[in-house]
């Protein structure tokens, strides 16, 4: 019998903060895992390389936001990554979509990167001194991850024939999601009020100025139009493309239970 | 692909302010701008430096190794260019 605790109805419980800090969490943690897909497929050696770079960088922030979540409810960064399943989890959409090609993934750490960039700048003034002291170091590494993702964005949409038609499918593909990044609801605001994170809207401006620029030095044009816009990751509700991360992600872990090297 | 169509860069890297660059290897890359980048990311991942050159590995002269001896021979048997026959003054041990 598995000794794998079950964590229903976890977000329920967590204190609004904490409920936080576990979606920026799960936004990393998810994030991290598709980048790391791409070890032993990248295009070559080089960029492999650069591409686990980032996605060590967003395991480390990972870590310290689910430690974060879970320390006062007794449950640790571990218990929260491997025993949840995907109804649990409150990463947005956008990072958990299948990998595509390499335009796609490019596309979507612009998006991402200038997200977590403007987020953690503005998370940097929160009144809680340990999100706040986090959000600071966190902003060096997204800084460069952005910066690695608008160089290549600007390449791929300035590129060959080929480079471009494939930036402009993953842009049409992946803008849609893009509009979670910014909902806002009652908690959020609540803790908005309170200072100790930034609303919404106050980031999402920024963040267009700086993909819109981007996107327009590529050649790639103004961003899609279209009412498309799909959410409900915040909440739990999520492509079935989570789930089969999940079970990869998982697997060590609920195939033996306790292990540790 | 990336051999036919990226060029071939020699990475330089400096540990810390007042060494200098030392080659640390070599990598491909599409322009210097990328090429910089992934130095950055192969070469400086530890903590290994404060300052990253790459030069394109077509603009580097380098000695024939066909001509190592008439090169590199003479300055063997020279030691009298080595500073070890003197004796540095006490004032300036620190040089």
């Amino acid at each position: 019998m598995s000794s794998v605790r079950a964590l229903t109805a976890l977000t329920r419980t967590l204190k609004p903060l904490d409920a936080y800090a576990l979606g920026l969490g799960d936004d990393a943690l998810i994030a991290s895992h598709r980048l790391s897909e791409w070890l032993t497929h990248a295009p070559d050696l080089e960029e492999e390389v650069a591409l686990a770079n980032v996605a060590l960088d967003q395991l480390g922030q990972a870590r310290y936001l689910l430690g974060y979540a879970g320390r006062s409810s007794g449950l640790t960064e571990d218990e929260l990554a491997y025993q949840r399943a995907d109804r649990e989890y409150r990463n947005c959409l956008l990072v958990e979509l299948p990998n595509g090609d390499f335009a796609h993934t490019i596309l979507r750490l612009l998006f991402f990167s200038a997200y977590q960039r403007q987020l953690y700048a503005a998370l940097g003034e929160s009144t809680d001194g340990e999100l706040a002291a986090f959000a600071k170091k966190a902003c060096v590494e997204v800084d460069y991850h952005y910066e690695y993702a608008a160089s290549w964005v600007l390449r791929l949409g300035d590129g060959t024939e080929e480079s471009h038609d494939r930036a402009v499918a993953a842009l049409a593909e992946l803008w849609p999601y893009t509009a979670e990044l910014f909902a806002g609801d009652d908690r959020l605001s609540a803790l908005a009020a309170e200072g100790l994170v930034p609303e919404p809207e106050r980031i999402q401006g920024p963040w267009m100025e700086q993909v819109g620029s981007i996107l327009a030095e590529a050649t790639l044009g103004t961003s899609p139009s279209g009412t498309w816009r799909p959410g409900g990751g915040r909440d739990g509700v999520h492509t079935e493309a989570l789930s089969h991360l999940l079970a990869e992600m998982q697997s060590v872990y609920r195939a033996h239970p306790g292990a540790a090297w | 692909m990336s051999e036919a169509e990226f060029p071939l860069w020699e990475v330089f890297v400096r540990a810390r302010r007042g060494l200098s660059h030392q080659h640390v290897g070599s990598l491909h890359a599409p322009d210097a701008e990328v090429a910089l980048r992934r130095a950055r990311d192969l070469y400086t991942r530890r903590g290994e430096g404060v300052s990253i050159w790459v030069v394109p590995s077509g603009a580097v002269s380098a000695s024939d190794p066909g001509e190592k001896e008439p090169y590199f021979t003479p300055a063997r048997d020279k030691d009298y260019r080595n500073p070890t026959y003197y004796e540095l003054p006490r004032e300036v041990r620190g040089l």
